[in-house]
């Protein structure tokens, strides 16, 4: 447990708190004074709450679509039920560059729906609305269908049999049981729109922006530290509370429910009721997620001279854009890569160690670690990657010149999910089994290596394959620290979308249908090894 | 072999363990037999080291094993739901512990082989765990647990899960298997009819301390207390007061064998002993419910006066439903208990 609270004390809470400091304290005097005064400015208002009700929408908006999906994906048997899943898991580990880049090629200015009926969404609130359905729609599905195709089906039909009605068999018997994970799956939903950035960076324009947003144009444009430090408390505050409410649902929804295979509890749709709800649930997956996907690959191959891949190979040059890049845009895959992959490995020793750390032991103590290691999820990006910037950069640690920088903040994000994965693995080993290798003469290193780790290997590879998504995607954070020589995917396309000009446009496509490409490719290969018991992401 | 001394273990409030003294013999098989909630697990898990003590001590030939972690005082145990491991298969399952002490590969493999014979699985070794009937999952088992050859074999519900007759096989087999090996088995169970066919010696737990220990026949014929004679399922007692062969109880004066303690008492009557003739004859009752046990019919008998009885009768003897008999006690089935 040492490591994993060292890693984050000096990689997280140390830089979060410098940049607090930072812009709080004048004359080494703190000057609380500023929270007050920036709280009260009516643009920043304007700010917190268009965040809050923008986020509440857009949770509104995913539970209204996505839960007929986890009921069809829990409760029916289709020809390519499996790959289907994957597909709709796919947005979910997709970078937010690209989700924003994709709904701007279905609703923006030249875009799909523009060129088709002249409809424009990309400076209203519904772009970010149905871009934050797209990303959420797997949280929700997975989260909620999860635990609905292992909730006993028996349990309604004791009900049905002690005289209630359809309805009021499911209100009364799964509704209850499901209750806890849809509040679980609709907090993730909240706490993931409540900081968006890349989405609202790229959709929003002027007119909107969210507090992770705005805390980027105050650092960054503004350089005006004493605002975004305040914002940055804000949303630490408010993610906190949202932390908070989930961890108790999430040991609510531990609580004694009888779950059976999944395997038992599906069959084909059966009636027009039932086959028009399988299509209905199709049809939004075609147009909410497959639709925005195809647009962005279809623009990626869109050249003023027809389709082919001009985008592409304009991406192997540095002169093609100007003074944008100083090496070759493609260079950024192969930053990204290896980038993503130390991260991945940080990410898997720090999350293993915490994991197993939360495994062994219990307490309100360890709970308490167990929620802090969520935070990382909420708390401002931006503020991270700058703060990286101005800690890390005396002896003993200086590190702002070190390539090292990049992944250790993308492993801050990819810890979570790894903890998240492993731990309800960990968690269902039989202490038993432990005990009965030691019986039989493992010594508890041994026990560990013979019993855990085998057990558990499905679920370390899952855990990886989220690390790497996720930090491949991440962007707050390293589009501060990463330098100009050494852009990676989402940052080089971001500064492609800041240009003007068809060719900026194009290859910002043609780099987002790769990063697209990767991240896909790395979650279809996950979702062959995945368990049923891979935790809740 | 093993001693156990004054062992005591506490979970917060509650005293699962209350200096607890017991020894098992070389080649000597003792079941613990208890209630849930007895201790007589968490007596298993402490000899095991896997429960540390509050207070005793556990010798091992004579060795304290204080200061030894599990891994390193060689017993065997069989966990009650088997707890085998599901990555790995039946021949790996049973490898194990060889492995864990070093053994060779070619050695490991002929006593993996040589196991899966003795428990009945010859041939078994590539099968998956998750493929086993409950009844092969506990031969596997126990073969894991025999296959380092442990000084002490520990046996946790060893029959728990398992089907009537199974089980029935399964305890004579074992007591054969037990016998061939010369093992020294320390069992646990709530089952009475396993724990008296399977050991040497029965100890009866009740709350974290030892009611009564002897051999299974002893145990049977004279219950130490009140306690044990309901765990061994009798339900004929009954306060009373013993004056020379003769108590007073609610169901009249009843004769007890001679040199009983005298004073007050609890009285047990062994269904066998109690006789059912015509309503002049002894006791009044009448004729509850009949449960049909197969060599026998169990009775309950509702006296006018004081608690039900319940009495064994052959087939054709059976009163009929509602029927008044008179009860006699045959003081040879009668056993006087220290007053509760």
């Amino acid at each position: 447990m040492a490591v994993p609270v060292a890693f984050f004390a000096l990689f997280f809470a140390y830089p979060v708190a410098a940049i607090v400091g930072r812009g709080l304290k004048a004359g080494g005097d703190w000057r609380f004074g500023r929270i007050g005064a920036v709280l009260s400015r009516p643009d920043i208002l304007d700010v917190l709450w268009f965040t809050t009700w923008q986020a509440l929408a857009s949770t509104a908006l995913t539970l209204l679509i996505a839960l007929p999906g986890a009921y069809v994906f829990a409760r029916f048997d289709f020809p390519g039920k499996q790959l289907l899943r994957a597909v709709v898991t796919v947005p979910f580990v997709l970078p937010t560059v690209v989700v924003g880049t994709a709904f701007l090629a279905l609703l923006g200015r030249g875009g799909f729906l523009d060129e088709l009926w002249g409809v424009r969404l990309d400076t209203t609130v519904w772009a970010i609305l149905l871009a934050h359905v797209f990303f959420n729609y797997a949280v929700v599905v997975r989260t909620v269908g999860g635990l609905w195709s292992q909730l006993d089906p028996r349990q309604e039909e004791a009900a049905r049999v002690l005289g209630a009605g359809r309805l009021a068999a499911w209100r009364r018997v799964t509704l209850p049981a499901l209750a806890p994970a849809v509040a679980a799956a609709a907090l993730m939903v909240f706490l993931f729109t409540f900081t968006s950035f890349g989405v609202v960076q790229i959709l929003g324009g002027p007119a909107y922006s969210t507090l992770e947003v705005e805390i980027y144009r105050q650092t960054a444009q503004l350089l005006d530290l004493p605002t975004a430090a305040v914002l940055t408390l804000v949303q630490f505050a408010a993610v906190g509370g949202i932390l908070a409410v989930h961890a108790w649902t999430v040991r609510r929804r531990e609580t004694a429910l009888k779950l059976v295979d999944p395997a038992q509890t599906t069959r084909p749709p059966r009636g027009a009721g039932q086959r028009a709800l399988l299509g209905g649930v199709l049809l939004t997956v075609l147009l909410l997620v497959l639709l925005p996907l195809g647009v962005l690959v279809e623009r990626s191959l869109d050249t003023s001279g027809g389709h082919g891949f001009d985008f592409y190979r304009a991406l192997r040059s540095v002169d093609a854009n100007g003074s944008t890049f100083l090496v070759p845009p493609l260079d950024a895959i192969g930053n990204s890569l290896r980038y993503a992959l130390v991260a991945t490995l940080v990410a898997l020793v720090i999350g293993g160690l915490a994991a197993a750390a939360l495994t062994r032991r219990a307490g309100p103590l360890v709970r308490g670690f167990d929620a802090l290691l969520m935070l990382p999820l909420g708390v401002s990006a931006v503020t991270v990657g700058f703060g990286f910037l101005i800690t890390l950069d005396e002896p003993p640690l200086d590190l702002r010149t070190s390539w090292i920088l990049v992944p250790l903040a993308q492993a801050l994000v990819g810890v979570p999910f790894v903890v998240r994965t492993m731990l309800p693995v960990l968690r269902a080993v039989d202490e038993r089994l432990r005990e009965a290798a030691a019986v039989l003469g493992a010594s508890p290193l041994r026990a560990w290596r013979e019993v855990d780790l085998p057990l558990v290997r499905r679920a370390v590879l899952v855990a990886a394959g989220f690390a790497f998504a996720v930090s491949l995607g991440e962007f707050g954070a390293t589009v501060f620290i990463a330098r100009p020589d050494n852009p990676t995917l989402p940052v080089a396309v971001a500064r492609l979308l800041g240009r003007s000009g068809e060719l900026n446009y194009g290859q910002a496509m043609a780099l987002s249908t790769i990063l697209m490409l990767v991240c896909a490719v790395s979650l279809l290969l996950l979702e062959r090894i995945r368990t049923d018991r891979s935790g809740e992401f | 072999m093993l001693a156990v001394e004054s062992a005591t273990v506490r979970f917060g409030e509650r005293t699962a363990l209350d200096a607890v003294d017991l020894e098992v013999a070389d080649h000597e098989t003792v079941c613990v037999l208890g209630p849930s909630g007895s201790g007589k697990s968490t007596l298993l898990r402490a000899v095991a080291g896997l429960q540390p003590l509050d207070g005793g001590r556990v010798f091992l030939d004579g060795v304290d094993q204080a200061p030894l972690p599990v891994h390193r005082r060689g017993l065997g145990l069989m966990f009650q739901d088997h707890q085998l491991f599901p990555h790995r298969d039946v021949g790996a399952n049973v490898a194990f512990g060889l492995r864990m002490h070093g053994v060779p590969r070619t050695e490991r493999d002929r006593r993996t082989g040589e196991l899966l014979d003795l428990v009945g699985l010859p041939g078994a070794g590539r099968r998956a765990v998750a493929a086993l009937s409950g009844g092969e999952q506990q031969r596997v088992a126990l073969a894991r647990a025999l296959a380092p050859r442990p000084k002490l074999l520990m046996l946790d519900e060893p029959l728990g899960q398992l089907d009537r007759s199974l089980r029935e096989r399964l305890v004579v087999e074992l007591r054969t298997l037990f016998g061939r090996l010369g093992t020294t088995v320390l069992a646990v169970t709530h089952d009475q009819g396993e724990a008296f066919a399977l050991a040497d010696r029965v100890v009866v737990m009740r709350d974290g301390r030892i009611a009564q220990a002897g051999t299974p026949l002893e145990v049977w014929q004279h219950p130490a207390s009140a306690f044990v004679a309901r765990f061994l399922g009798f339900d004929n007692l009954v306060d009373a007061t013993v004056t020379g062969t003769a108590a007073d109880t609610a169901w009249g004066k009843t004769p007890v064998p001679e040199g009983s303690p005298q004073g007050a008492c609890e009285l047990l009557v062994r269904p066998g002993g109690v006789r059912i003739g015509g309503p002049q004859d002894g006791l009044r009752c009448t004729v509850g419910v009949r449960t049909f046990r197969g060599h026998h019919v169990t009775v309950v008998l509702r006296p006018d006066d004081g608690p039900a009885l319940e009495a064994e009768c052959a087939l054709r003897d059976t009163p009929e439903e509602g029927d008044v008999v008179g009860v006699t006690f045959d003081p040879a089935e009668t056993v006087v208990l220290p007053s509760a």
